[in-house]
């Protein structure tokens, strides 16, 4: 069977050879990208401009930004028809293309990820490595836990107060560098739909800064998100009688202090949402002004098949509704989780409409397709770009983030900076 | 001092990273770009005659047969457009399968199981319009293509490496016309080449040969001799598109605005 | 004292020059900016030769004519004459060795791809002699009446 024939239904007059080619995994890429970007941005905010109230999530923001990143491009991987040979694009890009800078963009930005975590972590890693390596006879797993802790060292156990002290100022350098390169990585994203040419709802210069904007958004959700489920858990774990920590003071510290950071978050969370919204009204009303020859069919997609998912799931379910949890006085845990979860949905709402919205009308402007998820895997390509290869990407990270924790310790370590 | 060191450290970073692509490409001079762009003698285009085409399907069923395209995928590297316009102003086109199977009745194919049957008196006009790669003079399929799969050949053929092509559908995507897909076999894009194993040898292509109204014509454009070029340079021909800038080389006699 | 700062560039650096040492090993030797420079051109060169191998299956009409002259010739007086003999015979690649690959497609719908009457206007169809389909028989083969090769309705069998 053709590639895409499984789950595109054609209507009226679509050219033989179009289907949506991309499907679900394309849309969890700028999505997971996405809030890789807006996780840094928020952690940088911290380490580039201070804001204080900021610095409880920025560490967790920055570990939890480096479990995306791995994640990020798995959804790629799923989608190559040639998985193998994805190493190409490293080995012969062609940077006419939008997509060839990805190897490059993206591992750079690995680097600075890889290395600000490095200049975060590297007094960490000398007290954990120093013990074991001055103790006799170790067991396997501390033999294992010293090697992986002295390779992570890079041979460097100078943590005087002055390598600390510059240790800082790399940080700063490299959250600094990385704001850039993260809204590079991201709206290149943009920008590979946005130049396409013959796809009408997709060909816009606005692209890549609505994708940047939407990306913070996400990021900063999804952080606050993970934040909250952290801090509830230690709350947890702060009342159980049997707990050596036990203490009904600390339960309430660690409330008074969550509730805080996540109303300094929401606000910037809020401000990016509304930049993000103007932007891509800004974009509906200028096409509908200019009315050029694809409004006919764009309008039919947009107001006609395409409602639900654009104004009442996207706008609606996704915008509106957070705007109101967040605005409306005397915020709660249970009230932000909700807004949050709506918040990514609608971010993924708006990946989805870019990305099956574009494909949902013939380049002969008269006629449609329809894209049915894959939800049942039956094979490999309904398995891959599938409901369940969909949701496999979104959990990774998560899963990627329990093991580094155990590397990256994001709570219960001493401040050093 | 410290930051002079994270300045030039950053510095080095941007210098390191930009090294990365200018190593990959084999930097040349502008010289020998020059020379390398010597222009070949042949540049293939064709013409269709959209008065003759009756619709028979006889050059997809070939193209199919003589490019390996599994026969029953529903994809092919051309396909013949049916247009008719009814005289209440409503436009109803369709291409079933390609039109492998040629048209064969008057019943419009909508899609979803639904066709709708036009009456000979409600026609104004109605017409076949050919389609197969415009192999355009910049074309934006090579432009995106991440890897440098697919490319441009001296003679301005445009064509796919399937060996190197990692599959991601970009040129598909990038494509005004609609006439990439991935092969069901090899899993990588595929289009249409001009049957470049036949032009290449002196014959005619697939669907040119079998035309038997001959409403396909292949020539070569730099040949002043050549009787397609001579038709496309000296009659009134049409191109698809032309507002994406592709510079099709595909040209058409009775062209229609309602032809997409 | 050695600055620590640099270590990660150093290994950013190593990793970088690990992949440049891969690369020529893992890029075909041909590969690289060609006629139409790096836009259009980016491309490995011998891939143009792999295209050119593809089999010529179609072989045409005089082909078919080198051995079968007598059929091109009396096809030739007829309408049919625009027909190519393999647009209904088959590919004749593997015909002179291997006869009884050829499929001939004697079917009503091979017929009705230009017989099935369509009155459009402006196109080459309308002035085609064609029939009904759901009127004209429905159901039987045309070649139970017609010959292909002598398609004149005064030569009805």
């Amino acid at each position: 069977m053709v590639h895409g024939e499984l789950w595109t239904v054609k209507e009226l007059f679509v050219t033989p050879n179009e289907y949506i080619y991309w499907s679900v995994q394309i849309v969890m890429y700028p999505f997971m990208t996405g809030l890789v970007a807006g996780a840094f941005v928020l952690s940088s905010l911290y380490h580039v401009f201070g804001i204080k109230a900021l610095k409880d999530i920025a560490r967790f923001a920055l570990v939890f930004s480096f479990a995306l990143l791995f994640a990020a491009p798995v959804p790629i991987i799923l989608h190559l028809q040639h998985p193998l040979r994805g190493v190409n694009v490293m080995m012969t890009p062609h940077f006419t293309s939008a997509i060839a800078a990805f190897g490059i963009v993206f591992s750079a930005y690995g680097a600075i990820v890889a290395s600000e975590l490095w200049f975060l972590y590297r007094k960490h890693f000398v007290d954990v490595a120093l013990p074991l390596k001055e103790k006799q006879d170790k067991t396997p797993g501390e033999w294992f836990k010293f090697i992986i802790f002295c390779t992570l060292t890079l041979g460097v156990y100078d943590i005087s107060e002055e390598s600390l002290h510059r240790d800082e100022k790399a940080i700063k350098v490299l959250a600094g560098l990385g704001i850039p390169v993260a809204c590079f990585l991201h709206g290149y994203a943009g920008f590979i739909f946005g130049s396409v040419k013959a796809n009408a709802l997709w060909m816009t210069p606005l692209m890549p800064v609505i994708f940047i904007m939407s990306a913070v958004v996400s990021g900063i959700a999804l952080c606050m998100l993970t934040y909250i489920l952290t801090m509830e858990i230690r709350k947890y774990l702060a009342c159980r009688k049997q707990s050596p920590t036990y203490s009904p003071e600390c339960r309430e510290e660690i409330k008074s202090v969550e509730i805080n950071v996540i109303k300094m978050t929401s606000r910037y969370l809020l401000f990016f949402l509304t930049f993000a919204i103007s932007l891509e009204l800004l974009d509906l009303i200028f096409r509908g002004y200019t009315a050029v020859k694809s409004w006919d069919v764009l309008r039919s997609v947009i107001y006609g098949k395409d409602f639900t998912d654009i104004f009442i799931l996207q706008y609606g379910l996704g915008n509106l509704i957070p705007f109101i949890l967040f605005l409306t006085p005397g915020i709660t845990i249970k009230r932000a989780v909700i807004g949050v979860l709506l918040v990514l949905f609608g971010v993924f709402m708006m990946r989805w409409n870019v990305v099956i919205g574009g494909q949902a009308f013939s380049l002969t402007f008269a006629g449609y397709m329809h894209y049915h998820l894959p939800i049942i895997p039956h094979n490999m390509e309904t398995l891959k770009e599938g409901l369940f290869g969909a949701l496999g990407v979104f959990i990774m990270p998560f899963v990627l983030f329990y093991f580094m924790v155990k590397i990256f310790p994001v709570f219960g370590l001493k401040e050093s900076h | 001092m410290i930051s002079r060191r994270d300045f030039l450290k950053s510095a080095a970073k941007v210098v390191a990273g930009a090294s990365i692509p200018l190593a990959a490409i084999e930097i040349l001079a502008p010289a020998r770009v020059h020379a390398l762009k010597t222009d070949s003698s042949i540049r293939w285009a064709f013409l269709v005659d959209t008065y003759k085409c009756v619709g028979c399907g006889f050059c997809v069923k070939a193209c199919k047969n003589e490019n390996e395209i599994p026969y029953d995928a529903n994809v092919t590297r051309t396909w013949v457009e049916r247009y008719v316009l009814t005289k209440d102003g409503k436009l109803y086109a369709d291409s079933p399968k390609g039109a492998r199977d040629g048209f064969t009745g008057t019943k419009i194919d909508l899609g979803m199981g639904h066709y709708q049957d036009i009456k000979k008196e409600d026609i104004k006009k109605a017409f076949f319009v050919p389609k197969l790669c415009n192999q355009c003079d910049n074309p934006p399929c090579v432009q995106v293509c991440p890897v440098g799969a697919t490319y441009q050949a001296p003679d301005g053929v445009v064509m796919v490496d399937r060996k190197w092509c990692i599959g991601c559908g970009y040129c598909i995507m990038a494509c005004p016309y609609g006439v990439r897909f991935f092969h069901p076999k090899y899993h990588t894009a595929e289009k249409c080449n001009f049957c470049y194993h036949r032009i290449t040898k002196g014959l005619k292509t697939a669907c040119v040969q079998a035309c038997p109204f001959g409403a396909r014509q292949i020539g070569n454009i730099k040949d002043p001799n050549d009787p397609v070029a001579k038709a496309i340079t000296t009659e009134r021909v049409g191109i698809l598109k032309s507002e994406y800038g592709t510079k099709p080389q595909v040209f058409y006699i009775g062209l229609d605005e309602e032809v997409r | 004292m050695k600055n620590h700062i640099f270590r990660p560039l150093w290994v950013v650096i190593g990793l970088v020059v690990l992949i440049l040492i891969i690369r020529p090993f893992y890029v075909p030797k041909d590969f690289g900016i060609h006629e139409r420079g790096y836009m259009y051109g980016w491309y490995r060169k011998s891939n143009i030769e792999d295209w050119k191998k593809v089999s010529v299956k179609y072989q045409g009409k005089e082909y078919c004519g080198s051995c079968h002259p007598d059929k091109v010739e009396s096809i030739d007086r007829t309408p049919h004459a625009v027909i190519q003999c393999e647009n209904c015979h088959g590919p004749a690649l593997e015909h002179p060795s291997d006869p009884p690959k050829l499929a001939i497609d004697r079917t009503r719908e091979q017929c009705l791809r230009c017989h099935a009457k369509l009155v459009y206007p402006s196109s080459g169809r309308a002035n085609i002699r064609g029939i009904d389909p759901d009127k004209h028989n429905p159901g039987v083969e045309c070649v139970m009446c017609h010959n292909p090769h002598n398609p004149i309705l005064e030569g009805l069998k």
